[in-house]
């Protein structure tokens, strides 16, 4: 946490995006969280995703609950839309304004608490509805607002800063958010922006449910020796299955891999993911085993990250229930009053 | 590559770009935080202490410092540092009483100083406490040298000459007015354990075209009419004068003439504007009293009429440049311009003379006739006799002169005690955590954009009438403020402790410059490349920190890091601290002989 503002120099030799802009311009106020939260690394690699696709700050809006991850959303896309909402109903306030203006980019920004806790089954419909958006999770395993109580994706067997371990199951919100439908699941780490910046400009790319889990370690409650969320532990622990670079249609394909090291997976609109597979037999397009190969790789203590799931084919809420193409602020008069005569008919289909 | 070793004072010093830039290294940032926090007669002693001359200074300096500066990297233009200096020594209060006093006990050893200007000034302030008998001798009424007698009065007042030198001497040095040394032998044959040459760059270079001798009447060298100027005995100048010459002399020249009658004075140089050896500012007071400037015109001759000027004819040449990049001066085919003028002042440089000096004294003097001088020491041939100042190697300018009598002093001061010259004292660093508090610091590290601030000066209307009255008024309290914030306090550095680091990035993604990068390790020129923004000023050093739990590198970019702390407040484990580098050259002294 600070006072200062950050200065508004920037290095003179700053890059600048198709927009012209720079990263700086993707900036939000200054953060208020504790120095050295994960959470601000995320808010950082949304930023540098942001810049990089060359998104327009005026097409996203960002929608938040309650808790510390949920306050990031101030400190980043600060020309973006904003909704912060009641605690752990950022899913129905999202799904509604996704109903209202599908042409804006969603990004819900969550933590443990507001999505594995009170809003639970928010989470869950916003998934199984495949509303077009893409979900983070800051998941640091902690309430750090509330001085460090285990959160509900405590590992079993977690300790807490005062020694005592946690005796519950864990949620797992990549396992939940596979079995629930969602057609692109990842999961990262905040100290690792390589792998996290490509997912999530993956994910704001994909035209469906889009889920990354990103485990965030808290400098203050949940960094400690025993903790399962801490920086030594994720770095130890890190069972990478795959990194990848995304490539917009616009770009150059560039470097060439050998044969069998890299997948490219296509994208409807004609971008890329181009994945750098670490583990050889693991299948990003295979739900069931996917699943599987995560669950056996939590029971082993690991933590399973890159892109865990991908759907090339995804489906969105719109386009399940037939709704009109344009955002409901654009449609005419004649759209929204269709007159008597279609009253007239509509009456007849119900004698 | 390697872990930075930043317990070489020389690496924040460089961090420190204008006192890195200054000869006598003064610590700029530290000076400019005393002017911020009101405290005028420490920042006045602290530039005292490096630079011997702050007011003076603070009017004349050529300012290497500035061109140097860090906001001048990220911003248009660097800060005022030198009119911050004279901000310190207007509002200085009671210095006097903080002045070495003449030591109680002498050791003995008598110095002569010959020529009263800067080098030599310098000489007699750092070796009189310590119990020299110093000895300035000068041919002037008055000590200064060309302080006094080349720098017009409307840019640096006598009484800003007199208080400074007066400090200078206030530790017992004897200054022997009106005593022009016309032998170095007669002298040496007095029996000084050491003798200082500081006599300068006395003899103005002239032009030998046509029509010369018979114009002579209204053709003067440069730097003597400046000195008859300073000391009354010229009043007067045509209507027209043309001033040859583009250098800080050649501005004097022309604005001086505007104060005594010159109506339409121009600037001739050779060259182009931009290759002027002016100091850029000088060229705009200049140009700002009405002087034109003409560039690319060769003075062919001198045109008179029954004795008397009538004006000159130039050549008008272009610059044409070969592959090496060098210049060629070539004639553009144009007619001669002839320019009508009264008088001509030639200011085309200085140039060393020696006279006095026999040949059989033991000096080594060499083929362009300059005393052979080693530069770290300034020893001649001669074990006794040390130069320093414009007389070692030709013109430069006041800061040098300081810097070169510092270390004139130190060597005289191992000469006499028979230590060894060549053993040159290290300066003293401290590094100190400047951390107050959670997110306080003890240096206001809220960084604004912000642009420079002009200094007032008077009207030219007011100013042009006397050539006694000073031009520039100086920044008022309020605006040696609002300029002091200007500062980005590059000597509070960013040290980095790599063994608390956690790597959880806060510092990368806070710095506003992009400065910090955790990376795979590599050499310079690759690494250069892969940082978070490109570090392409070479000049500036990438500190590295390693030994961190990921095998990575920390890799930071001083070149255009603000110092803003974010990088400190944001780091949860305090591997990055502010810590002030205060570094100070060890001048001649007891306290300093074996710091190391």
């Amino acid at each position: 946490m600070t006072y200062l503002a950050k200065p508004k120099f920037r290095h003179p030799d700053i890059e600048i995006n198709e927009l012209g802009f720079s990263h700086r311009d993707y900036e939000g106020s200054i953060s208020t969280l504790c120095a050295g939260c994960g959470h601000d690394s995320i808010s950082s690699a949304i930023m540098r995703a942001c810049f990089e696709l060359s998104l327009p700050p005026h097409r996203i809006a960002k929608l938040s609950g309650i808790g510390c991850s949920s306050k990031t959303p101030t400190y980043f896309l600060g020309q973006s839309h904003g909704f912060n909402s009641v605690h752990g109903r950022m899913p129905s306030v999202l799904t509604g304004a996704n109903l209202a203006n599908r042409e804006l980019i969603y990004l819900g920004v969550s933590g443990d608490g507001d999505s594995a806790s009170i809003g639970f089954g928010q989470f869950a419909h916003a998934i199984r509805r495949a509303v077009n958006m893409l979900y983070i999770v800051e998941n640091n395993g902690v309430y750090g607002l509330t001085k460090g109580q285990f959160s509900a994706t405590s590992d079993k067997g977690s300790k807490s800063k005062k020694g005592i371990d946690n005796p519950d199951s864990p949620i797992d919100l990549v396992s939940i958010a596979m079995q629930l439908g969602a057609t692109f699941v990842a999961r990262s780490f905040s100290g690792d922006k390589d792998q996290l910046v490509p997912l999530i400009k993956a994910g704001l790319e994909h035209q469906g449910a889009a889920f990354i889990d990103v485990i965030s370690p808290c400098i203050a409650f949940n960094n400690h020796q025993g903790s399962t969320k801490s920086f030594d532990y994720v770095r130890a622990h890190n069972a990478e299955l795959n990194t990848l670079d995304f490539i917009t249609s616009q770009a150059p394909i560039g470097v060439d891999y050998p044969e069998g090291a890299a997948q490219d997976v296509r994208l409807h609109d004609g971008s890329t993911i181009r994945l750098r597979k670490l583990s050889a037999d693991y299948d990003v397009h295979d739900r069931g085993a996917a699943m599987d190969h995560i669950y056996r790789l939590g029971r082993s203590g690991e933590i399973a990250t890159g892109l865990i799931f991908i759907d090339d084919e995804p489906s969105d809420m719109h386009a399940r229930l037939g709704t009109a193409k344009k955002p409901l602020n654009a449609l005419a008069d004649r759209d929204i009053v269709p007159g008597s005569a279609a009253l007239a008919k509509i009456n007849a289909g119900l004698r | 590559m390697q872990a930075t070793d930043i317990s070489d004072p020389n690496y924040f010093h460089k961090v420190v770009d204008c006192q890195w830039a200054c000869p006598a290294h003064t610590p700029v940032p530290e000076y400019i935080r005393r002017i911020a926090a009101g405290d005028y007669t420490g920042a006045y002693l602290i530039n005292w202490k490096s630079n011997v001359f702050p007011g003076i200074l603070g009017r004349t300096c050529d300012r290497p410092c500035e061109p140097a500066c860090r906001r001048g990297r990220v911003e248009e233009e660097p800060v005022a540092i030198c009119r911050l200096k004279r901000v310190a020594a207007d509002y200085k209060n009671g210095v006097a009483a903080y002045m070495p006093k003449p030591p109680e006990t002498k050791n003995g050893k008598r110095i002569a100083c010959i020529g009263a200007g800067p080098a030599s000034l310098t000489v007699a302030r750092d070796l009189s406490p310590l119990g020299y008998d110093v000895v300035v001798f000068d041919g002037e009424a008055k000590a200064g040298g060309f302080m006094r007698s080349q720098i017009p009065k409307f840019r640096l007042p006598d009484s800003v000459i007199d208080e400074e030198v007066g400090f200078a001497l206030s530790a017992g040095a004897v200054f022997h007015a009106s005593r022009r040394i016309d032998s170095m032998k007669a002298l040496l044959d007095e029996g000084y354990d050491a003798v200082f040459v500081g006599t300068g760059a006395p003899r103005g270079r002239d032009l030998d075209l046509p029509g010369r001798k018979e114009a002579a009447a209204n053709i003067h060298i440069g730097i003597d009419w400046l000195s008859s100027v300073a000391f009354g005995h010229v009043e007067a100048i045509g209507r027209r004068v043309i001033v040859l010459g583009g250098g800080n002399t050649a501005m004097d020249c022309c604005r001086s003439s505007r104060r005594l009658g010159g109506e339409e004075v121009k600037v001739i140089v050779r060259s182009g504007f931009d290759e002027m050896k002016a100091s850029p500012w000088e060229k705009e007071d200049a140009m700002h009293e009405g002087i034109p400037i003409l560039n690319f015109m060769v003075p062919k001759t001198f045109e008179h009429e029954n004795g008397r000027l009538t004006g000159m004819t130039f050549e008008k040449v272009r610059a044409e440049y070969d592959d090496k990049g060098r210049r060629r001066l070539v004639p553009t085919g144009e007619a001669d311009e002839f320019v009508a003028c009264d008088d001509v002042l030639v200011a085309v440089g200085q140039e060393n003379a020696f006279p006095w000096i026999e040949a059989d004294a033991g000096i080594a003097f060499d083929k362009w006739g300059m005393p052979v001088v080693d530069e770290k020491t300034f020893q001649s041939s001669r074990s006794n006799v040390f130069f320093g100042g414009d007389a070692a190697f030709g013109p430069k300018n006041i800061i040098w002169a300081v810097a070169h009598g510092h270390d004139a002093a130190v060597s005289i001061d191992a000469f006499c005690r028979g230590a060894d010259v060549a053993d040159r004292p290290p300066p003293l660093m401290n590094l100190i955590s400047q951390k107050m508090g959670i997110h306080e610091w003890s240096y206001d590290n809220a960084i604004a954009v912000d642009e420079r601030f002009k200094v007032p000066t008077l009207a030219n209307d007011v100013a042009l009438k006397d050539i006694r009255k000073e031009v520039e008024l100086g920044f008022d309290l309020k605006l040696g403020y609002a300029e002091a914030q200007r500062c980005l306090n590059c000597d509070a550095q960013t040290v980095f402790e790599a063994k608390l680091c956690i790597e959880c990035d806060a510092c990368v993604d806070i710095c506003p410059m992009d400065c910090i990068t955790f990376t795979e390790d590599g050499d310079e020129a690759d690494l250069r490349q892969r940082l978070s923004a490109p570090a392409e000023n070479l000049e500036q050093a990438i500190y590295i920190g390693n030994g961190l739990k990921t095998g990575r590198i920390m890799a930071k970019d001083e070149d255009v890091c603000l110092h803003c702390g974010l990088c400190a407040e944001r780091c949860p484990t305090g591997a990055w601290d502010m810590q002030k580098s205060l570094i100070e050259m060890t001048h001649a002294g007891h306290a300093c002989r074996s710091r190391a």
